[in-house]
């Protein structure tokens, strides 16, 4: 047994590792239940295994094929998405949807159907998914497809790894002509011109996502820097570096308290005013633009022992969004907090999370009682506009909740791999306790 | 670059390979096709300009010199030549029987020598080339693995010697000693705090080869953890159970 933590750093929890090297390696004989686990970087419970077997498929981290020309990429299922576009960014295509890092495997990025800020035009990762291979338990290793084995490819696509070992994938890309990306980030005062500036620019932009102040109070909650962009026109010779290859890192974990009510709010004050003008129009490198967050390595460290939360959650109404900022503010504020309007795709996956409606990410330090307290009421707001929160965030969400906010699950299930569980499907589908607090 | 790899399935070789993979071109031996069909599919998708593969059992030392003249044949010059075959055998049936014991230090230390020997001629006669050689910190003192210990520790010092001599032509080796990485090798181990990932130690290993350094720890912190394990004094070294 060996401990293993998600990015949040909660809950603790033990498992035997259980490295995969090749792709015909054999699934260990255990009487426990097993999941998959690649990069860790998901925040809660969904990549943990509390006493059971954790596959660790980062060994299988090999190419098995690239055509630049029609633009399909075929990989192992533990090769991580920076490692995909070192491969075809110089060939000149991109991702169809990336997550806000790029230290994710390709197997991580399916079971959790992962989406990016451009959502609005591309739905979710799991929209590009040609086919994949999963090994399930019985031995037998299943190549599905939209139409072969159709339904256990829609249950596999957003299904947390429980319906066996995703082996490997195919999925399409997006062409590009440059590296760079084309931005312009553009200050607004309230959450109203928020939704008017991301509906005046989802039709003109590929990416858009907004950052906003949920930390100051008063007038200045809800404000924020909106950001927009597209891949840049290739414009012959300007291409700028590339960020280092090695970023800084938080050298260990920090003391406990680091990230408090000042700090959060002196960081969303800095935030806030690092851009003077009211657009700010530049060309930035993809990385720059997708992953700021990967250019300070570790950085889950800086909220010590305790670890962090991120809440995130998609709703219907502007106005939930506007009374879920004001009981994140009145309790104490949220370190980062991220908006974006999620388009109208249909959800490929059976558990998938994106669909239409406004989705919020806020991060919180762990302060224990208090925070539950105030996830709890937001948990009700959610629940009352028929929104829903996202797995691969979640450490504490209550059994009812799930079960709302993913109406599909009871179709789910026949697809779970008996060998299979983790720490996030024990917890929601728990009877008793949960459903009634 | 051209470069060969011996042993070229094994999760550190693959790590180093894949970094070094854009416009390489790569001649990989090792036991299992399938594998190395995987292998070099991967490396041909980073970028390498051509991989051609090699399937021989390296405990036939007689395939050794055949081996090497393919390689050669194959790449013309050679940049780079990387050995990182070996295994980590049972201790306790070498412990039992000779021919176990034997059959270790053959897999890791006489075959590794057999190819050195061949190798060294070749690339004196090139005068140009970098050897690295996948050692263990386990060859820096005699545990409860001695006899995987003892080959690694031969390895190092035949390294040692041989530096010596093709530094008069040229031509560079370098010692590679990695601490705890997570490979098939250690799969059965616990795995504690002091694993890294085989991508890691190729990151060490890509930047020593560059810079033509003779002897690397990887990571950094092993050259401190066994210049303590090798002060202990013998009489407290035997009564310790690591």
């Amino acid at each position: 047994m060996a401990q293993f933590r998600s990015w949040g750093r909660y809950p603790r929890s033990e498992a035997v590792l259980y490295p995969l090297h090749w792709q015909e390696d054999p699934l260990p004989p255990t009487g426990e239940p097993m999941l998959a686990v690649g990069m860790g970087r998901s925040y809660g419970d969904v990549c943990l295994n509390h006493g059971g077997t954790l596959l660790l498929t980062r060994p299988l981290n090999r190419f098995i094929a690239f055509d630049p020309v029609a633009g399909c990429m075929t990989c192992e299922a533990g090769v991580t998405l920076g490692e995909v576009l070192d491969v075809i960014v110089p060939h000149g295509w991109f991702l169809p949807v990336t997550p806000g890092t790029q230290h994710v495997t390709v197997g991580g990025a399916i079971a959790n159907d992962v989406h990016g800020k451009n959502h609005h035009r591309a739905g979710s990762f799991g929209a590009h998914l040609q086919r994949l291979a999963l090994r399930r338990s019985d031995g037998l290793t299943y190549h599905c497809t939209a139409t072969t084995h159709g339904d256990l490819f829609r249950a596999t696509v957003g299904g947390l790894g429980l319906t066996g070992l995703i082996l490997s994938a195919e999925f399409t890309l997006l062409p590009i002509t440059s590296p760079m990306i084309a931005m312009e980030s553009i200050r607004f005062d309230t959450l109203a011109e928020y939704f008017t500036l991301t509906r005046e620019s989802d039709a003109g932009h590929e990416y858009t996502v907004a950052w906003i102040d949920a930390a100051s109070c008063g007038s200045k909650t809800g404000r924020g820097l909106f950001l927009r962009g597209n891949h840049a026109i290739a414009s012959g010779g300007n291409t700028r570096p590339a960020p280092a290859a090695r970023p800084w890192q938080i050298p260990c974990t920090m003391p406990r308290g680091l990230i408090n009510r000042t700090t959060m709010r002196c960081f969303n004050h800095l935030y806030w005013h690092r851009q003077r003008a009211r657009r700010h129009h530049c060309e930035v490198h993809y990385r720059h633009f997708f992953y700021p967050l990967d250019g300070l390595a570790a950085w889950n460290r800086l909220y010590g022992p305790r670890g962090f939360f991120q809440y995130q959650c998609v709703v219907t109404q502007p106005a939930v969004v506007e009374e879920i900022l004001r009981w994140v503010v009145r309790s104490g504020g949220s370190s980062l907090a991220v908006l974006k309007v999620f388009g109208n795709h249909p959800a490929p996956g059976l558990l998938s999370f994106a669909r239409p409606g406004i989705t919020l990410a806020l991060d919180f330090p762990n302060r224990g009682h208090r925070l539950f307290s105030l996830l709890q009421t937001l948990d009700e707001l959610v629940l009352a506009d028929n929104g829903a929160l996202y797995p691969a965030k979640d450490a504490r969400m209550p059994p009812r909740l799930f079960t709302a906010s993913f109406p599909h699950w009871p179709q789910f299930v026949p697809f779970i791999d008996p060998a299979f569980s983790s720490e996030f499907w024990q917890r929601v589908t728990a009877t008793d306790k949960g459903a009634v607090s | 670059m051209n470069i060969v790899i011996i042993g070229a399935t094994s999760a550190i070789a693959q790590a180093v390979a894949q970094r070094l993979a854009p416009q390489a071109q790569f001649f990989l031996v090792a036991r299992s096709e399938k594998r190395l069909q995987a292998v070099a599919t991967d490396l041909s998708v980073r970028g390498a300009r051509a991989v051609t593969t090699h399937v021989v059992d390296l405990l036939d030392f007689a395939q050794h010199d055949a081996t090497l003249d393919r390689a050669f044949q194959t790449l013309g010059k050679v940049d780079l030549i990387l050995l990182s075959h070996g295994t980590l055998g049972d201790q306790q049936a070498c412990e039992m029987s000779f021919a176990e014991t034997e059959r270790e230090l053959r897999t890791n230390f006489l075959s590794v020598v057999s190819l050195l020997t061949t190798l060294a001629n070749r690339l004196i006669t090139q005068r140009h080339g970098t050897i690295a050689v996948v050692g263990s910190v386990a060859g820096d003192r005699g545990r409860t693995a001695y006899v995987y210990c003892a080959a690694k520790g031969a390895t190092a010092i035949f390294c040692q010697g041989l530096r010596r001599r093709l530094f008069r032509h040229g031509v560079h080796l370098l010692t590679i000693k990695p601490g705890f990485v997570r490979t098939p090798m250690t799969a059965h181990f616990s795995q504690g705090r002091l694993f890294v990932s085989p991508q890691r130690v190729a990151r060490d290993i890509v930047c020593a080869i560059h810079r033509k350094k003779n002897l690397l720890y990887t990571p950094w912190y092993w050259r401190w953890i066994m210049l303590a394990v090798k002060s202990l004094p013998e009489g407290l070294f035997k009564r310790m159970t690591f």
